[in-house]
């Protein structure tokens, strides 16, 4: 027996997966959740084999909800046009329903996932490991505490370090550790407010209260709450045409 | 920065090919001064001189051209410059070389023989660089007028583009199409009031051209639409409450302003949360102004609200601008979970002005 969840905001999106479903016997609907955090509760309790999961949804989207799950089931992308993630999908072979869906269209993911449901979930966890999920700029940040899940705004976020495998995040809340590179941030903040001006720093450009000369022809930056953030030479030109615009 | 890139790459390249000029035009002379039984030492000199000397006036032409080129009509003007140009040097090349060989009477007596043949080969060097010039120029100047209209019709055209996918929102289209699919075989009645909805909005949608000055009452009623389509998707998730004096009914404002604000409040209050909320249409009415505010709950934890930056509500400050020529016609404010939209149309605007 397969196991399977169906997650999306509109009941009535789920009553067509629900309805269709019932012609698979072998394939058992678990429960269905409506926003990716009852999803993520659903997921780590009931362990599924397979989800279909909507990418448009409050709070936190399909993508994030599938990037704090330590080991994502096989997915089903359901969505109703979502330019850059259909891309990203095409380049990694990952199954994907759009909206209106036929039954055909479903009954073809459904057998391709039969035919090799270890290989149909693979396909989603290389997605994940290539970063391949397109945003256009981050607007928050998912951490996962144990069991408990975190919400940054980047707006709350003071700047970035590197910190061996990890990235600390100091927000004006707290710090939080995460494992990413600091690469990995650089691309994905906005580069109007947030410049990398050091190798081990990203900082929020609002968060400057001046900057001066540090040593011999490098600089630093004092932040509003009194952190120093050295400032390399290279940093130091991007962070200048930050600020000029 | 384009221009001062070019400007600076092609003084060299000019320099150059004057120098090859000059090289040439001299080899030239004085070879023909030597076959005439001219002294070595004089031929080479006073080829070195007319080299100079017309090679100078050749790069006066280009530059006066690079400069100010005459329209078509005037082109006898450049054979003017040309013609006293040649005079010119030719005179300028004479008192050189009288001055270089005072007393040397055989040869100036031959300078001054040569003299209509030397006038001649000038005016050929000179005018010659004046046709290449201005054809040069002109060939320049259609190049980069092409290029300005190929851009500036690509850019028109992407725009239009992105337009028609905006007025469309195909992401809002194929998720009422879902949910009606969804309708069909449990609620089909619904579904087809569903359909009837959906083709009134594109409908509507369609129509509205961006110019024009509508009443309000038209506006609210396509957003109507757009709402009730909503409300069927989420249920009973979504209410609206719309507080619209009568009289303020009749007063006009651009089509479709309206629309990119509600979507926002949809985007933000309904897309982005949980649970129920409300969404605020509310009107208020001065002399000069039409203030209309939508409300709508967000969520501080999940999206920031961010006043002013998203496309909608860039798209609309945009149009106001255009339409009125300011730019403080639409305020966005945040607080404790309510984000307020607040728009003021002027009224009694002259028409001419925003039809023109």
């Amino acid at each position: 027996m397969i196991k399977a969840l169906l997650i999306d905001d509109e009941p009535l999106a789920r009553s067509i997966l629900r309805d269709y479903l019932t012609e698979h016997k072998q394939i058992k609907l678990l429960q269905e959740c409506n926003d990716g955090f009852e999803a993520i509760k659903a997921i780590n309790e009931l362990k599924p084999d397979l989800i279909f999961l909507d990418i448009q949804m409050p709070k936190i989207t399909g993508f994030e909800l599938l990037e704090v799950l330590d080991d994502p089931p096989a997915v089903i992308f359901t969505t109703a046009f979502e330019e850059y993630a259909l891309k990203a999908f095409e380049k990694h072979a990952v199954d994907y329903l759009l909206k209106p869906i036929s039954k055909k269209r479903f009954q073809q993911a459904i057998e391709k996932y039969l035919f090799n449901p270890q290989a149909f979930k693979n396909q989603t966890n290389r997605l994940l490991n290539h970063n391949a999920i397109p945003e256009k700029f981050l607007e928050r940040i998912l951490i996962k505490k144990g069991s408990v899940l975190k919400v940054i705004p980047v707006n709350t976020i003071v700047f970035l370090a590197a910190d061996d495998d990890y990235v600390n995040i100091h927000t004006l809340e707290g710090d939080y550790l995460i494992n990413r590179t600091l690469t990995y941030y650089e691309k994905n903040l906005d580069p109007s407010s947030f410049v990398r001006v050091h190798r081990s720093f990203i900082v929020k450009i609002d968060q400057i209260q001046r900057i001066e000369p540090y040593e011999k022809e490098s600089y630093r930056a004092i932040l509003k709450d009194d952190t120093r953030i050295n400032i390399s030479k290279t940093g130091y030109p991007k962070l200048m045409a930050a600020f000029g615009n | 920065m384009k221009e001062g890139f070019e400007s600076n790459e092609k003084p060299y390249f000019v320099l150059w090919t004057f120098g090859v000029v000059f090289l040439i035009w001299s080899a030239a002379q004085m070879f023909l001064l030597s076959w005439y039984g001219l002294p070595l030492s004089q031929s080479f000199l006073d080829s070195i001189v007319s080299g100079l000397v017309f090679t100078l006036a050749s790069f006066i032409i280009t530059n006066a051209l690079r400069f100010y080129q005459p329209n078509k009509e005037k082109y006898s003007y450049i054979l003017i410059w040309v013609l006293l140009l040649t005079l010119l040097s030719t005179y300028l090349s004479m008192v050189l070389i009288n001055w270089l060989f005072p007393v040397d009477f055989a040869y100036i007596s031959f300078v001054k023989a040569s003299l209509p043949l030397r006038f001649l080969a000038a005016f050929f060097l000179i005018g010659s660089t004046a046709i290449f010039n201005v054809l040069w120029n002109t060939q320049k100047h259609r190049n980069e007028f092409e290029k300005r209209k190929s851009d500036a019709e690509k850019l028109a055209r992407e725009a239009e583009l992105f337009n028609l996918r905006q007025q469309l929102q195909p992401h809002f289209l194929f998720n009422s199409l879902n949910s009606i699919v969804a309708l069909i075989g449990s609620k089909p009645q619904q579904a087809k009031e569903m359909v009837f909805q959906l083709s009134d909005f594109l409908r509507g949608t369609l129509r509205n051209d961006n110019e024009q000055l509508i009443p309000l009452k038209d506006e609210l009623e396509h957003l109507e639409l757009y709402l009730e389509i909503e409300k069927i998707r989420f249920g009973h998730r979504l209410e609206v409450l719309v507080d619209v004096q009568k009289e303020a009914m009749d007063m006009t404002l651009p089509a479709m302003i309206i629309q990119p604000l509600l979507e926002n409040a949809i985007k933000y209050g309904l897309y982005d949360t949980t649970d129920d909320i409300s969404i605020q249409i509310q009107s208020e009415m001065s002399a000069q102004f039409l203030e209309l505010k939508i409300k709508n709950p967000y969520d501080p934890n999940s999206s920031p609200p961010k006043s002013g930056s998203g496309f909608g509500l860039r798209s609309v400050k945009r149009r106001l601008f255009l339409l009125y020529g300011r730019t403080d016609l639409l305020h966005t404010i945040a607080e404790n979970g309510i984000f307020t939209a607040l728009i003021k149309i002027p009224q009694n605007y002259d028409k001419g002005i925003i039809n023109r």
